[in-house]
């Protein structure tokens, strides 16, 4: 954390370039190595981005490409069932309604969307901490099972939960488990643990040995230190997981297909695939869950844009 | 040790590097008593993680429907399996759908990072609306997609363009190209989100130089940008090769492996094999088949990126 304020600092002189002297120089030692701190080297900005042709046309291009379909799903959703083969997919309806997503609500979306919830909560919440200890104890500790588990982790990330799904199948028979949302949550706190353990263990690593020091010398146990001291520091890293843990979650389609079967456990992606099969020829509707379904995580992306962004590159970004 | 505190911002470059050292030594110091603190997480990722890596291992030896007992068979699963053709035109769209989709998403993904990069104002709204796909699932994305394609009633047909109106999800070969683009419009944004960190945390200092050269704006790319971009490109690769090898939710919600068979890709190969034949045993020699060829492709991209890729860069949040 402190090396990438350090980039964010490095950015600013160029802002600043008038203030000579002592006051300018605060800022720039720390942030670049050799070379940078001496001479005035700002005004870089505007004389380096050249126009990007090539760029700007795939710009304009794919912005074309990504809101034509957006577009046609938001303003087909609008339209009365009736009015869909008839006009014109372009052209918004001249009497938009709400029917469909009237129609939407009532085929229990409510309960599919609290499934989601629950599905999503149970997983993130449990993972999160989970993954933090494991983190916290790969970081501090030392000896044979914490390379071990170091090592098994990150050997985890390999592992993809597409190919252990029949295994996982069984396991959740044998459990008793199958067609409860119990038989989602498991499987998916499991296959989240070792991407949510690498990033936060790479934050857990940023924190200044001083402060566990001093933490020790205060009489502090580790695990007081972990929830103490270690927690709080990481927090933008422990949300940036929970972000991605929970959008993989709630955007699941293959455990709920395979591990459950009752109506009322379908999560929300099972429900629009079922949805769609039953309401094929009323386009209108589908497009209303398609909508519906979506609008909870653009919420979250109108509130929370930057902690999101940052979550769906979790740990990919290295 | 309370004078070398990170906040003090008077500190110098020297002074800031002085703990990196202390820390290690500190290190050794510590007790072993938090290792327990590692257990849950591995005790879970052993149960439904290992176990089943195993496990898939052992039912692609044996014989099971999916409900009833689980009998041993021996390399049967495998003798029928490697003789399938089935399995061998599986592999092969899998394989032309991950190399197309790779070719496609990986020059588009570039362009964008490279583009939203940039500090214009206009490009970070840009790169705001480029990111709503990934709100989606792939079911939903999949769903919006069948019926905007619908040849009769779909978006095409509006247009009065001849050529987009196609049967294409009914024509074996149109329906590649739609699941490539399909992917792609799901995955580019992801995609251009990492070029987008990568481009960011090149020093501007090299731009200066180059451009001090004489070096254009074409130039400085090919020399600057994607020599820099080298881990970004492995990574984002790697993710999408990788990710293509297990692509299953948007193929199946988009097309269930159809016409015919014509877009049974291994990951559906797997499912429908064991969850619609119930033919548990076979399908698990296809689930053992992705996750080794995943793994080689993984490895095998890695080695292009050399050994040092882990110290590349930094966390880009």
């Amino acid at each position: 954390m402190a090396s990438t304020s350090d980039v964010a600092a490095g950015a600013t002189p160029g802002a600043t370039p008038s203030r000579p002297g002592p006051a300018g120089g605060l800022p720039t030692p720390a942030t670049l190595p050799a070379g940078e701190a001496g001479g005035p080297p700002p005004r870089s900005r505007r004389r380096v981005r050249r126009p990007n042709w090539v760029g700007g046309l795939m710009g304009w291009l794919w912005l074309a490409v990504i809101i034509i379909p957006i577009y046609w799903i938001v303003i087909t959703s609008l339209k009365p069932s009736s009015e869909y083969f008839t006009t014109n997919p372009l052209l918004p309806s001249a009497s938009p309604t709400f029917s469909a997503y009237q129609l939407v609500l009532e085929n229990d979306f409510v309960r599919y969307f609290l499934n989601s919830v629950i599905v999503t909560v149970g997983t993130v919440v449990p993972a999160v901490l989970v993954s933090f200890m494991a983190a916290f104890a790969i970081v501090r500790g030392s000896g044979r099972f914490v390379r071990f588990s170091s090592g098994f982790l990150l050997m985890g990330l390999a592992i993809p939960l597409q190919a252990t799904i029949i295994p996982v199948y069984l396991l959740i028979i044998r459990l008793n488990l199958y067609d409860s949302l119990l038989a989602l949550i498991l499987p998916s706190i499991a296959f989240s643990i070792p991407l949510a353990v690498l990033v936060l263990s790479n934050f857990v690593r940023d924190v200044p040995n001083e402060l566990f020091e001093s933490m020790r010398l205060d009489g502090t146990s580790e695990w007081g230190t972990a929830w103490r001291l270690a927690f709080p520091l990481t927090r933008p890293a422990v949300v940036t997981v929970a972000i991605y843990t929970g959008l993989q979650v709630w955007n699941g389609f293959l455990l709920p297909l395979v591990l459950t079967q009752s109506q009322e456990l379908r999560v929300l992606p099972l429900a629009l695939w079922s949805f769609q099969g039953q309401y094929s020829v009323n386009v209108p509707a589908v497009l209303a869950a398609v909508v519906l379904s979506t609008l909870p995580i653009l919420v979250f992306y109108v509130v929370g844009r930057r902690q999101l962004v940052s979550g769906l590159t979790a740990g990919f970004s290295k | 040790m309370t004078t070398t505190t990170p906040t003090t911002t008077g500190s110098t470059g020297a002074a800031r590097r002085a703990p990196a050292p202390g820390a290690s030594e500190h290190r050794s110091v510590k007790t072993g008593s938090v290792a327990w603190m590692a257990i849950p997480a591995v005790a879970f990722f052993v149960l439904f993680g290992a176990v089943p890596l195993i496990g898939v291992g052992v039912l692609s030896f044996t014989q099971w429907d999916g409900i009833g007992a689980i009998r041993w068979l021996g390399g049967g699963n495998w003798a029928s399996v490697m003789t399938d053709p089935v399995m061998y035109k599986a592999l092969g769209l899998t394989f032309g759908i991950m190399i197309f989709s790779w070719a496609v998403q990986t020059p588009v993904s570039l362009l964008l990072g490279v583009f939203t990069a940039g500090t214009q104002k206009y490009r970070a709204v840009l790169a705001v609306l480029y990111f709503l796909p990934l709100l989606m699932s792939a079911a939903a994305i999949s769903i919006a997609f069948k019926a905007l394609l619908d040849p009769n009633f779909g978006l095409a047909a509006s247009l009065g363009i001849p050529v987009l109106v196609q049967n294409w999800l009914g024509d074996p070969t149109l329906v590649l190209f739609v699941i490539i683009f399909v992917l792609s419009w799901m995955y580019v944004p992801f995609h251009s989100l990492l070029y987008q960190g990568g481009v960011q945390q090149i020093p501007r200092s090299m731009y200066e130089a180059a451009s001090i050269d004489g070096a254009g704006t074409v130039r400085q790319f090919f020399s600057i940008t994607l020599p820099q971009l080298k881990y970004t490109v492995i990574t984002s690769s790697t993710l999408m090769v990788v990710g293509s090898m297990t692509a299953f939710d948007l193929i199946f919600v988009l097309t269930a492996g159809g016409p015919g068979d014509a877009s049974r890709v291994l990951a559906l190969d797997m499912y429908l094999r064991g969850f619609r034949a119930n033919q548990m045993g076979p399908a698990s020699v296809i689930a053992v088949l992705i996750v080794l060829i995943g793994l080689g492709l993984a490895l095998f991209l890695r080695r292009l990126g050399g050994k040092d890729a882990n110290s590349s860069q930094m966390e880009g949040l």
